[in-house]
């Protein structure tokens, strides 16, 4: 099926399979393997990413879904070599460790900041529920969120 | 001259690349030249837990469209190889005559794509002769039906083959005034690194087969790698890409990344593999899985003096690593931070048709220190003690030198009591129990747990010593080779931090090389809390010898005594004692060594044993006794690794162990049902902790260096999950022991809590 999916401010004419999963299109027809993938039950938000500008588990939306639709990854957030300010502050506040979750996580810290500019503590830990971490413990993740909605 | 970069809280590297483009894991080798055109392949998996495989038939998946070949062991010409640990057990990497767990890999795919290989696996028809499934570990014990007959046993490794004594029974405290006993069980989880298992193979035209592998340790991957395909050792080529993550689940080669050379000479072609999460969940080793028979006896005055232990370990369907955990790990800590003069300790390692157990965060010492702190629990409950007092009473006193507990581990320095009364000062532990006083006379519905554990682990147990390189580029910048395999932790950093301090390259001019066993051939990588201590300290005293080496280099440029040479670390350069204005910068000498080899240095560093880090947490809890549901509302830790080198990344590795461990006291636990069926089987199912179910984690610091290595570190992965576990199980206990429950295994769930105390009520 063909469609045509703008990603990082490209637009994209490409011919997909109606199963073709939308991070399958980003990561192996558009080679952007920044969003990874961690599970196969949606549980674990390793793909999130923005779609017409809303966080979402890009496991879950068929690229046919996305036809006509606007991505951003997370090789679209940094302007000029200047890492936004979500990115900046996971640097800051350490975190990451492994990376494997990062992407994905810091996708969807923007999306909550979009929704509720100022979460309290609590808020961030059950915005975050959906989106997995083996590393952290989460404790420099949600400071890391905490950090950026200050910041703003 | 700028203060030392050692202690400082200095951010990663590598970060940028991390939080920009992502990072380059296993799956995302797109534009590697020698994997253009690689097949996929796909794992046919055993659906029984135990069964004779009386016949597969791959016709119709091999007519599917995209499919190359089906491939089964006896197609491959796979042969039985022994277990490293019992040679009497043995497999083919494809099981070929028995299945011995629901995942076991039977047959390979290879397809164009993914998906095709995927879409082929229900056509591959595989009949059984199904065995009687062996999920309980006692069961298992007591049977008849044997996972390898040869062994004659499923009791495949018992501590009383090392020459170490049975246990005596409850003869053995006649003499004691309280004896109180304990079943735990310390359950089975899964170590769930975000990135699950892959690897992906080529062989060269000179007939060199390299394999990129998701590991913790390219080098020991190498040997059977090459025994797998049957060739020597130096045609094996190991690359690490970015890891996502190893919990030690990711120390061995596992069979499915063994096959892919095999594999991908048959096709003629480079071949990779990724498992799915639902595979992952089934095929990568899982961690713990050991019961334990306590008995904790002494005196009415809190005094312990009798303690003995039975770990039966759960070694699932295979003879791996989990297999000799207990023995070499869980049994020299059996003595945790307590001076009982009278131990016994036995494992008994036994064979289930469930996945293999492996290393997992701390592997061995986090059911060491559960079975010692609960015990501990339990003997105070008994005598209507606090908890914390008769830990006090009976902890080894601060020691500077070499301490050997009865069961004869030596640990290197530790103060115990110092740690505890850190972390109950700053938990605020007084201050909880009031606030618990004043929920239980109350009678509300959400009452207080307080857990308090106090423990002691060993790091650096394996290897002793590690490889080091340093090398001076023509611009001056240095490459460091280290033998250790970062997957998250930050080596890149902290290596840098330690050449930086020796040799003053700024550490943005520092790049790390590491997992390629090209470029790095000596290395035991990273596992059981080593690489600092043992990588790092390699990396310290090779940076220090190059210093000396560069040294001797401007003496020769500069017509002076080598003894007068000073390095001016601010500005890179080496001058004469006395006149800066004529240096030598890093880049001149390296220019300098050119046509000599080099300005580079290289060795491997020892040391002289483990280390034994040690620490105290404090968890609090809310239990709602109507619903049993647990919250952790404070967890505060005081983790003492010895000198800390990057105090933000010694606070990143406790909160994530913190998660891990806490995860194991409340969530986590792989469940098979009676057939031997997984039902965790997915992210789904499975309670992998997220950030919903955390508090925010106090650390508490505390440094004790070690005389051990060079840099007085110690190691910081694993202390988080040894401390936190017991501590939290603990406070649960703790919640509800108003009602008579003395104990609840893990994980406390809302289930069992509720049903402890309706059966203690």
């Amino acid at each position: 099926m063909k469609v045509t999916i703008t990603v990082n401010g490209t637009t994209h004419e490409s011919d997909v399979e109606p199963r073709t999963l939308l991070v399958q299109y980003v990561r192996e027809s558009l080679g952007l393997t920044g969003t990874n993938i961690g599970c196969d039950t949606s549980s674990c938000g390793a793909c999130s990413l923005h779609l017409n500008g809303e966080s979402v588990k890009s496991c879950t939306v068929l690229a046919v879904q996305a036809d006509g639709g606007t991505v951003t990854t997370i090789e679209g957030l940094a302007k000029d070599g200047v890492m936004h300010p979500m990115q900046q502050a996971f640097m800051e506040n350490h975190g990451l460790q492994c990376g494997y979750c990062t992407p994905g996580m810091v996708m969807a810290a923007i999306g909550l900041l979009n929704e509720n500019p100022s979460p309290t503590e609590e808020q961030v830990r059950i915005g975050l529920e959906g989106n997995l971490c083996r590393c952290t413990g989460y404790h420099n993740i949600v400071k890391s969120v905490l950090a950026c909605a200050n910041n703003k | 001259m700028a203060g030392s970069i050692l202690g400082n809280r200095v951010l990663r590297k590598e970060d940028p690349k991390f939080l920009t483009t992502g990072g380059v894991y296993v799956d995302d080798l797109l534009d590697e030249p020698a994997l253009q055109g690689a097949l996929h392949v796909t794992y046919v998996r055993s659906t029984v837990a135990h069964g004779v495989i009386t016949s597969i038939d791959t016709s119709d998946a091999a007519s599917m469209p995209g499919i190359i070949a089906v491939l089964t062991g006896k197609d491959l010409g796979l042969e039985f190889v022994p277990s490293a640990y019992n040679p009497a057990a043995t497999r083919t990497l494809l099981a070929t005559d028995k299945v011995r767990f629901v995942g076991e890999p039977i047959a390979a795919i290879v397809s164009n794509t993914r998906e095709q290989g995927e879409d082929a696996i229900d056509a591959v028809v595989i009949d059984y002769d199904v065995l009687p499934a062996l999920i309980d570990l006692e069961e298992a014990m007591a049977s008849t039906t044997l996972l390898y007959e040869a062994c004659g046993s499923n009791v495949v490794f018992d501590s009383m083959v090392l020459g170490l004594p049975d246990n005596t029974g409850d003869a053995y405290f006649a003499d004691c005034e309280v004896v109180a006993k304990g079943r735990f069980l310390n359950q089975r989880v899964a170590p769930c690194p975000l990135e699950v298992r892959g690897a992906a193979a080529s062989w060269g035209k000179d007939g060199r087969l390299t394999e990129w592998l998701s590991t913790q340790h390219a080098q020991g991957a190498v040997a059977p790698i090459a025994a797998a395909n049957g060739i020597d050792a130096s045609m094996v080529h190991v690359k690490t890409p970015d890891v996502g993550g190893g919990f030690g689940a990711k120390i061995g080669a596992y069979p499915e990344e063994l096959l892919l050379g095999v594999i991908a000479k048959r096709v003629g072609k480079a071949v990779r593999w990724r498992e799915t999460r639902s595979e992952s969940m089934v095929g990568l080793g899982h961690g713990r899985a050991q019961l334990q028979y306590v008995t904790i006896g002494g005196k009415r005055d809190g005094t312990v003096t009798h303690y003995q232990l039975w770990a039966i370990q759960d070694s699932g369907s295979w003879v791996d690593m989990g297999t000799i955990l207990a023995p070499f790990m869980t049994r020299p800590m059996s003595s945790g931070v307590y001076a009982i003069p009278n131990i016994e300790c036995r494992t008994t390692s036994v064979v289930t048709n469930t996945t293999p157990t492996v290393a997992y965060r701390g592997a061995g010492r986090p059911e060491a220190t559960a079975a010692i702190e609960r015990a501990m629990d339990i003997f105070a409950l008994e005598i209507g003690m606090d908890a914390v007092e008769v830990r006090r009473k009976n902890l080894i006193p601060k020691f500077m030198t070499p301490h050997t507990t009865v069961v004869g581990q030596t640990y290197d320095v530790g103060d115990y009591e110092t740690s505890l009364n850190k972390v109950l000062d700053a938990a605020d532990y007084k201050g909880w129990r009031a606030k618990q006083k004043v929920a239980r006379d109350s009678g509300a519905t959400k009452q207080i747990g307080i857990g308090v554990s106090v423990y002691v682990e060993i790091t650096g147990g394996v290897g002793n010593g590690e490889s080091a390189k340093v090398e001076i580029q023509d611009n001056g910048h240095a490459l460091i080779y280290t033998g250790t395999s970062p997957h998250g932790q930050g080596h890149a950093t902290s290596w840098a931090m330690l050449a930086n301090e020796q040799t003053g390259i700024p550490i943005e001019n520092i790049e790390l090389v590491w997992g390629d066993t090209d470029l790095v051939p000596i290395g035991t990588g990273t596992m059981g809390s080593r690489s600092l201590q043992q990588g790092g300290n390699a990396v310290f005293a090779v940076a220090a010898e190059l210093v000396n080496k560069a040294k001797s280099v401007a003496a020769r440029l500069l017509e002076a005594s080598e003894e007068d040479i000073v390095l001016d670390k601010d500005a890179g350069s080496f001058h004469v004692a006395g006149t800066p204005a004529v240096a030598k910068t890093w880049a001149d000498l390296a220019v300098a060594e050119k046509q000599s080899g080099g300005l580079v240095h290289s060795d491997v560093i020892n040391v002289s044993g483990a280390t034994f880090p040690f620490g105290a947490h404090v968890a609090v809890v809310e239990v709602d006794v109507e619903t049993g549901k647990v919250t952790h509302i404070a967890h505060t830790a005081c983790d003492d690794a010895g000198k800390v080198l990057n105090p933000m990344l010694l606070e990143g590795q406790i909160h994530g162990g913190v998660a891990q461990g806490v995860a194991q006291a409340l969530l986590e636990e792989v469940c098979y049902d009676p057939d031997g069926n997984p039902i965790t089987s997915n992210l789904a199912d499975y309670a992998f902790i997220s950030a919903a179910e955390l508090p925010s984690v106090t650390v508490v610091h505390m440094e004790t260096p070690t005389p051990i290595n060079l840099i007085g570190a110690k190691g910081i992965g694993e202390s988080g999950t040894i401390g936190s576990t017991p501590s939290v199980q603990s406070a649960v206990v703790d919640a509800v022991s108003q009602f008579g429950v003395k104990h609840i295994d893990m994980p406390t769930t809302a289930e069992k809590v509720w049903a402890a105390i309706q059966s203690a009520r």
